[in-house]
């Protein structure tokens, strides 16, 4: 690489640790929640893995497993055209999806105080604006990611269902379109299974981060983790869904770049 | 006198695991007439057409008229022990094993007289009564047991003769797997287990991180314990079976995924290869990582692998297009069955079909009555085991289909097909 190209700075930075690498994804496995329909309802398929050979009779030098998910599993990717709202823009499915979106900045609103005991905690436009006053004005093309240490929880914890549904955390109505319309946000983040909120289908609109992240031709990540390594700002992140024709989201490897002076 | 049945011992891990033999097992076609009756739990003989003659030994015609026209009937079950033995050096090695045999011969209120093991209250000139029962090879045998004035004998009486409990697969301190524990016949299933003294039961549950509403009343009884399970994942299965596998006596597959309707419902693809998920492949993985020890520990000392149970539908023989997809899956489970129950036998292990009705449960919800409760289905279950029946049907409405498929298959499926357009 020549010492002057723009990408030497970045190798030189990774190499001496000036930039971090944090991990955002989840363990793809079989026993993570999955997202609830109810019954009478399509389901989607939990993460299972079954071997094709583990150096042994069905193939003796080699091990190997064939997989089998639904699109939303485990830490994972919403194209626009997941919703009803996108399905007519352009370039709205995850094979489509244009590069340039794959590594953006974000933004980490850090909710988990109020997230702590609190599975109905939604996080509004006048939070949003206050914690702009402390780090500045979230910059449009940004991820905005929601840290509620959700993540550090597991099982039927983390999935919090009741009679009445599931009880996380996430976004009301009015704060998702104040991100997207008046912020134009590239996506939106999570570590719950939704970007909605559990009971975000009795919101107005019905699971508001859904309806108007997809309807604009924004993303959502769900079920991140490690968002408690990220600064506020400054944090750059890789996100790139696998590549399925006309595919509605994707489970991924998201990666957080991090200089070590904003952490 | 007998002694009440005690809870096996632990085994010596010092001494080797005997291997499991098996009686003799050749029959002839026609024998295995009896074959089929002891698999349903009926006491039946070959009875001639044209004058009625109960026939034992199986034959080509009737010996009282020469007619070939011998049909399975169900017969009278008593009888009069007519000479009583014990064999002490048995020539086969099963029975070697498990020697002294006791053996006699029974004039059945039918007519023919026959050779049968023998409940060891039994004395000549008692009246008994009779069961046909499969033997640890699958086939038929006869066990009488004492029946006259004040010589009844109670079941539990019976359980203390161990010839009796190698004719069936009683859960009286056995240790039980039952597979999905959210199957709604799970705490009269329980229950019943309970009730018939099983040991320790082990409740697979899959997806813990959802609600499970018995949790607490289980986790209050002796002897319960829950266990993740999830029939749809191979490393689930396969880690229960490192755990549990030589540890559980009577495996009872209570997997099911019922979801009605005809072909081309919204979704009916993805339904149905969830049913399939659990009902065909579920039973296969629990096949391949459970079969080869219990089949292993056939013979391991008073605690050796029984029997396996699967609790099926009705749909899985009758196939009704109102539960198209269901029936498919519930059917490929019985052929899946058949191949398994084959393997099972080399261990001397038996597998029972249970096939209920549509039941008292929600995906029921709409279905006619008469609806078969759970606890129907749990009692229905236990019994198998105890008889050592292979197949069983549970309700009205499976009792109903069944017959109706014996009598004319073509006509019962227009009938079906006439409901479906109703």
């Amino acid at each position: 690489m020549h010492a002057d190209s723009p990408l030497s700075g970045f190798a030189l930075a990774l190499a001496t640790g000036a930039v971090s690498i944090v991990d955002l994804t989840q363990t793809l496995s079989p026993d993570f929640p999955t997202i609830v329909m109810p019954p009478e309802l399509g389901q989607s398929m939990p993460v299972r893995i079954e071997r094709i050979s583990h150096y042994d009779a069905a193939g003796p030098a080699w091990y190997w497993n064939n997989i089998s998910f639904g699109e939303h599993t485990g830490t994972h990717f919403d194209a626009p055209i997941h919703w009803f709202t996108g399905r007519d823009l352009a370039n709205n499915a995850v094979d489509t999806l244009p590069t340039a979106h794959m590594i953006a900045p974000a933004c980490v609103i850090d909710c988990s105080r109020e997230s702590a005991d609190n599975g109905d905690f939604r996080l509004t436009r006048d939070m949003v604006l206050a914690w702009e006053a402390m780090h500045g004005q979230i910059t449009s093309g940004s991820w905005v990611l929601m840290r509620t240490d959700w993540s550090q929880r597991a099982g039927a914890a983390y999935a919090n269902l009741a009679d009445d549904g599931p009880h996380t955390p996430g976004p009301d109505a009015e704060v998702m379109r104040f991100l997207v319309e008046e912020r134009a946000v590239l996506g939106f983040g999570t570590e719950t299974i939704g970007t909605d909120a559990g009971q975000g289908g009795h919101f107005q609109p019905p699971y508001p981060a859904h309806h108007y992240l997809h309807g604009a031709g924004r993303y959502g990540l769900q079920c991140l983790c490690n968002l408690d390594q990220l600064p506020p700002m400054g944090a750059m992140i890789v996100a790139a869904p696998l590549k399925i024709q006309n595919g509605s989201g994707s489970p991924l490897r998201v990666l957080a770049l991090v200089p070590s002076s904003g952490r | 006198m007998t002694q009440p049945l005690q809870p096996p011992r632990r085994k010596n891990p010092l001494e080797r695991t005997r291997l499991p033999l098996l009686p003799p097992a050749k029959r002839s076609r026609r024998a295995h007439d009896l074959t089929r009756a002891a698999a349903e739990g009926r006491f039946a003989l070959h009875a001639c057409e044209s004058c009625g003659t109960y026939s034992y030994p199986p034959r080509e015609a009737c010996p009282a008229c020469l007619s070939d026209r011998l049909v399975l009937r169900d017969a009278p079950d008593g009888g009069e022990l007519l000479s009583a033995t014990k064999a002490e050096v048995p020539a086969d090695n099963y029975f070697r094993e498990r020697a002294p045999w006791s053996v006699g011969l029974v004039r059945m209120d039918g007519g023919p007289t026959v050779l049968c093991f023998l409940n060891p209250r039994c004395r000549p000139g008692d009246l008994v009564r009779l069961q046909l029962r499969l033997d640890r090879a699958g086939q038929a045998v006869f066990y009488a047991f004492p029946a006259g004035k004040g010589q009844a004998m109670s079941e539990r009486e019976l359980s203390e003769d161990p010839q009796w409990r190698e004719l069936g697969a009683d859960p009286q301190h056995r240790r039980i797997l039952i597979t999905d524990g959210r199957n709604p016949v799970l705490m009269p299933l329980v229950a019943a287990l309970h009730g018939a003294g099983a040991g320790e039961i082990i409740i697979g549950l899959s997806e813990s991180w959802k609600p499970f509403a018995h949790r607490d009343a289980l986790a209050a009884m002796d002897k319960v314990t829950i266990v993740p399970l999830d029939l749809t994942d191979e490393r689930s299965v396969i880690d229960l079976a490192r755990d549990h596998a030589a540890k559980i006596e009577i495996l009872i597959n209570t997997a099911d995924y019922l979801r009605p309707g005809p072909l081309g419902g919204a979704s009916s693809l993805n339904a149905a290869r969830e049913a399939m998920e659990r009902l065909y492949f579920g039973q296969l993985r629990l096949a391949e990582a459970f079969a080869p020890v219990m089949i292993a520990r056939g013979a391991d000392g008073d605690a050796g692998a029984a029997a396996w149970v699967n609790l099926l539908s009705i749909y899985a023989q009758v196939h009704d297009p109102a539960y198209a997809t269901y029936s498919g899956a519930q059917a490929a489970a019985v052929a899946l069955s058949q191949g398994l129950r084959a393997e099972l036998a080399k261990g001397g292990v038996r597998l029972a079909n249970v096939f209920a009705g549509p039941t008292d449960s929600e995906w029921y919800q709409t279905s006619a009555q008469p609806k078969v409760s759970q606890s129907a289905i749990a009692a229905a279950l236990v019994d198998a085991l105890k008889r050592g029946m292979e197949e069983t049907y549970v309700g009205d409405t499976a009792k109903d289909l069944h017959a109706r498929k014996q009598r004319n298959p073509k006509a019962l499926e227009r009938e079906l097909a006439a409901g479906l357009e109703g």
